[in-house]
């Protein structure tokens, strides 16, 4: 706070104004307040413009250049988005970024849903059990990532002596293509169920136990209370927890680059992954730019669509 | 009851796992059999993990973090109270402008951000990870939302005592803000000691690495020697657990805020 106070952005104005001000001293009053609140925003907005609007505007000039060598570009017009359109790896990213997100985003809302309304009736250590749901919230991506490395190791790996005790086959969770694909998906819904059970615990706090008595003396059973009251009156949660799960999913990277480096072959690599090394390993700047548009469009639409809708059915409903 | 079991368990399982593999022999974890305690508990991979400069990655996290944490909280707070306080022109505009930048993903940002921090000549340092964190939208957001709630009248009371608008914010808001700064602190803090890709991408000599570079670093080095790999995951961890639990609340109302709209 201190390095604040003696900033050199400090202005004091010099108020109160007098009462009943003439009109130039009002005018004066309200541009006094416009300079402080400038003034006031001016750290936040210059880091937001030079670290996050400037790189925006950058990485689309970039995306229509070529990198020649390490320094220098050259204008390439469509170019980078043409060669991704052929990119079958590109392709493959796309495809396994959208697999990605459907087998984790609903996963993860319904799980905490479920949770949540388990959680939110009276029970013995409750305390404790939510903790232990909202506990791997806390910890980082590559954590995460290297625990369930251990945890999906073919030969030494928890889950595949657990299926051995059962007297099951071991699982290619390396080898195998769609087994990658599932064990990363199960560490991110292992990582990401937390957050939706608090989302959708807060919102049911907000459900006033009247409307449920209400529907219980009219005779609904715990269903229908589920259906017409809980899941309705949880909305807002749901469009806020289905915008940041999309996101998160589309945006998903330490996770995947820890565990499998988006092996085998291509089988888990997604649009960040390679847009990354193809940005940082590859050099090949202009292209990871191309990709990186790519999804930041995809995301967009994705967001405008979810706000489109969530508009219409409020009408609507 | 015996539904919460469960979930309590499979969520535990993961954690349980890596606590015991970093104080079990290798051994243990090459024989076929399921052992849920160490043959002989050991300290041996924390030892291997401790002839890296893992001291030296935790002092980098912890200086950086708590940087971080220091300026994007008082730019937040500042930049809210001037959103949720003050009328000025182009107010929405620039609100509308900074929630736009919510959605953008990082990873698109990463190769121009990069050129930047180098041509400011920040590549390889502490700064180059510090002053981009530090620009965020999302915080500004909640501390609007949070300082919305605060009746202007408390506000007017002070001006017409003859306190300007920054002693105002000072003697009056912050210390009505107390909740949301707990919030904003433990929720940046959380976010940058974890966050990876970024200070994987612009620090380069090892002895200024963040823990959680240090770990993928040590994950590529000790190639499966998960004991080494999960002892230092368990150290990493273990400053978060400890925070989370002494703090649950403000975190749990951090998140849950954050579902507010």
């Amino acid at each position: 706070m201190a390095t604040i106070a003696s900033s050199p952005r400090d202005v004091r104005p010099t108020t109160p104004a007098p009462a009943p001000p003439p009109p130039g001293a009002r005018r004066a009053a309200r541009f006094r307040e416009t300079l402080a609140a400038y003034c006031t925003l001016g750290p936040n907005l210059v880091l937001v413009t030079v670290f996050l609007l400037v790189p925006l505007v950058m990485a689309v000039v970039l995306s229509f250049q070529y990198s020649t060598g390490l320094a220098s570009l050259t204008w390439a017009g469509l170019a980078n988005y043409r060669q991704l359109a052929g990119d079958p790896v590109f392709w493959r990213t796309v495809l396994n970024t959208a697999v990605f997100c459907v087998a984790t985003v609903p996963v993860e809302m319904a799980l905490g849903l479920g949770i949540a309304l388990l959680f939110n009736k009276v029970m013995p250590a409750r305390p404790l059990w939510r903790t232990l749901v909202y506990l791997p919230m806390v910890i980082s991506g590559v954590a995460t990532a290297l625990i369930g490395t251990l945890m999906f190791d073919q030969n030494i790996g928890l889950l595949n002596k657990l299926l051995a005790t059962l007297g099951l086959p071991a699982a290619p969770w390396q080898t195998s293509g769609s087994a990658a694909m599932a064990s990363v998906v199960l560490i991110t819904l292992w990582m990401r169920i937390g957050f939706n059970m608090v989302i959708y615990l807060a919102g049911l706090q907000g459900i006033s136990p009247e409307m449920y008595e209400a529907a219980e003396v009219e005779g609904a059973g715990p269903w229908q209370r589920l259906r017409n009251i809980t899941v309705p009156l949880l909305g807002p949660s749901t469009f806020f927890l289905l915008i940041m799960n999309v996101i998160y999913s589309f945006q998903v990277f330490d996770t995947v680059y820890v565990m499998t480096l988006g092996g085998p072959g291509h089988a888990t690599d997604v649009m960040i992954t390679y847009a990354y090394r193809n940005g940082f390993e590859g050099r090949q700047q202009g292209y990871a730019a191309a990709i990186g548009i790519v999804l930041y469009v995809i995301v967009m639409i994705f967001t405008a669509l979810q706000w489109r809708f969530s508009r219409n059915r409020d009408t609507v409903g | 009851m015996a539904a919460a079991v469960i979930i309590g368990l499979a969520m535990a399982l993961p954690l349980f796992w890596m606590i015991l593999v970093a104080f079990s022999p290798i051994a243990d974890l090459h024989t076929s059999q399921l052992r849920f305690w160490p043959s002989a508990p050991t300290l041996d991979n924390f030892r291997r993990v401790f002839r890296l400069p893992v001291g030296t990655w935790a002092m980098n996290s912890t200086v950086i973090t708590c940087l971080v944490v220091l300026i994007t909280v008082s730019c937040n707070l500042l930049a809210g109270y001037a959103f949720a306080k003050m009328r000025f022109r182009g107010r929405n505009l620039i609100f509308l402008l900074l929630l736009s930048t919510m959605t953008v993903p990082v990873q698109v940002l990463m190769v121009p951000q990069f050129k930047l921090v180098s041509a400011m000549g920040m590549f390889g340092s502490f700064w180059a990870v510090i002053v981009p964190a530090s620009s965020t939208a999302f915080g500004v957001f909640l501390a609007r939302q949070f300082m919305l709630g605060i009746p202007d009248e408390v506000i007017e009371a002070a001006r017409m005592d003859g306190a300007g608008q920054l002693r105002t914010f000072f003697t009056v808001v912050l210390p009505l803000c107390k909740p949301l700064i707990a919030v904003l602190s433990l929720l940046t803090f959380l976010y940058q000691w974890n966050d990876f890709a970024w200070p994987l991408t612009v620090l380069k000599d090892e002895r200024l690495y963040t823990l959680a570079v240090g770990m993928q670093f040590v994950n590529g080095q000790y190639t499966a020697d998960y004991g080494a790999i999960m002892a230092l995951a368990l150290l990493s961890v273990l400053p978060m657990v400890v925070l989370f639990l002494c703090f649950q609340k403000y975190f749990v109302q951090g998140f849950a805020r954050s579902g507010i709209k």
